[in-house]
């Protein structure tokens, strides 16, 4: 009888590697509501659960990538995908330059390479939505928001140069159990175009409302939140072809509920 | 016990003549992919013609240039890198058929993303494409195609594209209306430099931009905004139309 456990519970520890070997190195989130920065006024958007990489895609990952998928390579990615400062940090199609770490967050990727890298894994990119839900979170509480040193940081962050240059993981995680949404790299959002802010910065006091149909209805619902205002606003000067240095991206899956 | 030997056997001859198959194609895919590379003027001084060895052209003496194997899914090698038919997602029609953008080569393409159930700026963008339409003359009508992507794939099945392109007297051959995904409509709208956000389940902000494209897939023209001439934008469409 004893032996049958035994036997059991050897079968389970050496299946249970594999059960996990799927979400390796990403964590569940558990959905919920937020009211974003922008949206309808004091409307709460939901979001559902998902799993979400740990760490930022590296150099390292990358260059698995490209090997695998060689038309993301430095010279292969086509003008329409890519921009000519697409990789430009690296020596050549297969390696980084010498002054580049391994454990770097890949960064000059536009928006299409880091799609189809996502895809290629079975996941996809977050949605602005989704990584804004995560990133509210510091060390010990899942939205900071309110704690003006939280804000601080994040703002201090966007002060430092080069921060692309450092390596991913070493900053504590977040409540969740991410790192990096905030010190290292900016990243790319699946739906990065729906920021519907127009690109010149005196119209946007003002929503032009013949270049967006019902724009009016966008305001920011937390002006304090200004290490978030500068978010959307990048992201709402990008374009998806544009390769940048301080800008990466990390991947989500859908939780697919068994009894589906 | 002899029986199941034989079998086995049976099954083994039949593994193998299935491996030497693959093996065949593949051989014969990749060789197929070698004939694709080629190689072109730097300057283009004789258009887009290509060779396939790697020496200098007859027009200028310079070293003609690789044109790239580009992506594996491109085996026509006419159309260039920053042309839209490098997008390889599948499209549904209001004809309920399935196509991808490359199959709209060849014709002009005059495109704008709405989405049916809109009632502020998509009724004016439909009025300035049909605008557009009634300018261009009888004869070239044949040599474009008014394309409306909807920002709305979940909504705007091909059945409601179908019954929205009736309605609107939109329902000849040169007006097309397309279903795509959620996350090819998005890639679409990047390479047309649209934003759009989902408001609630039924409306949408967005930009409003009608965008031309040659017949080799190549944005040459874009009109921003609403109530603005259509002067630039028919011209454009005329220019690149024979």
């Amino acid at each position: 009888m004893n032996k049958q456990i035994f036997r059991l519970l050897l079968l389970f520890l050496m299946i249970q590697p594999l059960l996990n070997a799927q979400t390796k190195d990403m964590v569940i989130i558990k959905g919920g509501q937020y009211i974003p920065l922008y949206g309808k006024k004091s409307t709460l958007v939901k979001v559902k659960d998902f799993e979400m990489d740990i760490y930022p895609v590296s150099n390292k990952d990358y260059k698995n990538f490209v090997k695998q998928y060689p038309k993301w390579q430095k010279s292969k990615a086509i003008k329409l995908f890519a921009d000519e400062m697409y990789l430009t940090n690296w020596k050549n199609d297969v390696q980084i330059k010498d002054t580049e770490l391994d454990n770097s967050p890949v960064t000059y990727v536009s928006w299409y390479a880091a799609k189809d890298y996502c895809e290629c894994q079975n996941k996809r990119l977050p949605t602005i939505d989704e990584w804004e839900y995560v990133a509210m979170a510091d060390e010990t509480t899942k939205d900071a928001r309110s704690k003006p040193t939280f804000n601080k940081q994040i703002l201090s962050w966007y002060e430092t140069p080069k921060t692309n240059e450092n390596s991913i993981g070493s900053h504590p995680k977040n409540a969740w159990g991410v790192y990096d949404l905030h010190g290292l790299v900016w990243e790319w959002t699946l739906d990065f175009n729906a920021v519907l802010i127009s690109g010149e910065s005196r119209k946007d006091v003002d929503n032009d409302s013949n270049l967006f149909c019902g724009s009016a209805s966008l305001n920011a619902t937390d002006l304090m939140n200004y290490a978030a205002f500068m978010r959307y606003a990048f992201r709402g000067s990008l374009k998806a072809n544009y390769s940048m240095k301080n800008l990466g991206f990390r991947c989500v899956k859908d939780i697919i509920k068994k009894d589906q | 016990m002899k029986k199941s030997l034989k079998n086995i056997s049976i099954l083994l001859v039949n593994t193998i003549v299935l491996v030497t198959l693959i093996q065949a194609y593949r051989i014969s895919h990749e060789s197929n992919q070698e004939v694709v590379q080629t190689y072109q003027c730097p300057m283009h001084c004789e258009g887009d013609k290509t060779y396939t060895t790697a020496k200098n052209c007859p027009v200028c003496n310079m070293q003609l240039s690789s044109t790239k194997s580009k992506s594996t899914a491109i085996t026509n090698n006419t159309i260039s890198e920053t042309s839209i038919f490098n997008l390889t997602s599948l499209w549904k029609t209001e004809e309920d058929k399935t196509i991808t953008l490359k199959e709209l080569k060849g014709k002009t393409l005059v495109v704008v993303m709405i989405y049916t159930s809109c009632k502020s700026a998509c009724p004016r963008l439909i009025a300035d494409m049909r605008n557009i339409e009634a300018e261009i003359p009888d004869k070239k009508i044949k040599s474009i195609q008014f394309v409306f992507v909807s920002i709305d794939p979940t909504t705007d099945t091909p059945k409601k594209l179908k019954d929205f392109a009736i309605e609107n007297f939109m329902d000849d051959e040169q007006w097309t209306f397309l279903q795509g995904t959620v996350s090819s409509v998005r890639e679409f709208a990047n390479v047309l430099s649209v934003k759009y956000k989902e408001i609630s389940p039924v409306d949408f902000s967005h930009s409003n931009i009608i965008s031309v494209f040659d017949a080799q897939g190549e944005l040459i023209h874009q009109q921003e905004g609403l109530g603005v001439s259509n002067k630039e934008t028919i011209d454009a469409i005329l220019k690149v139309t024979p």
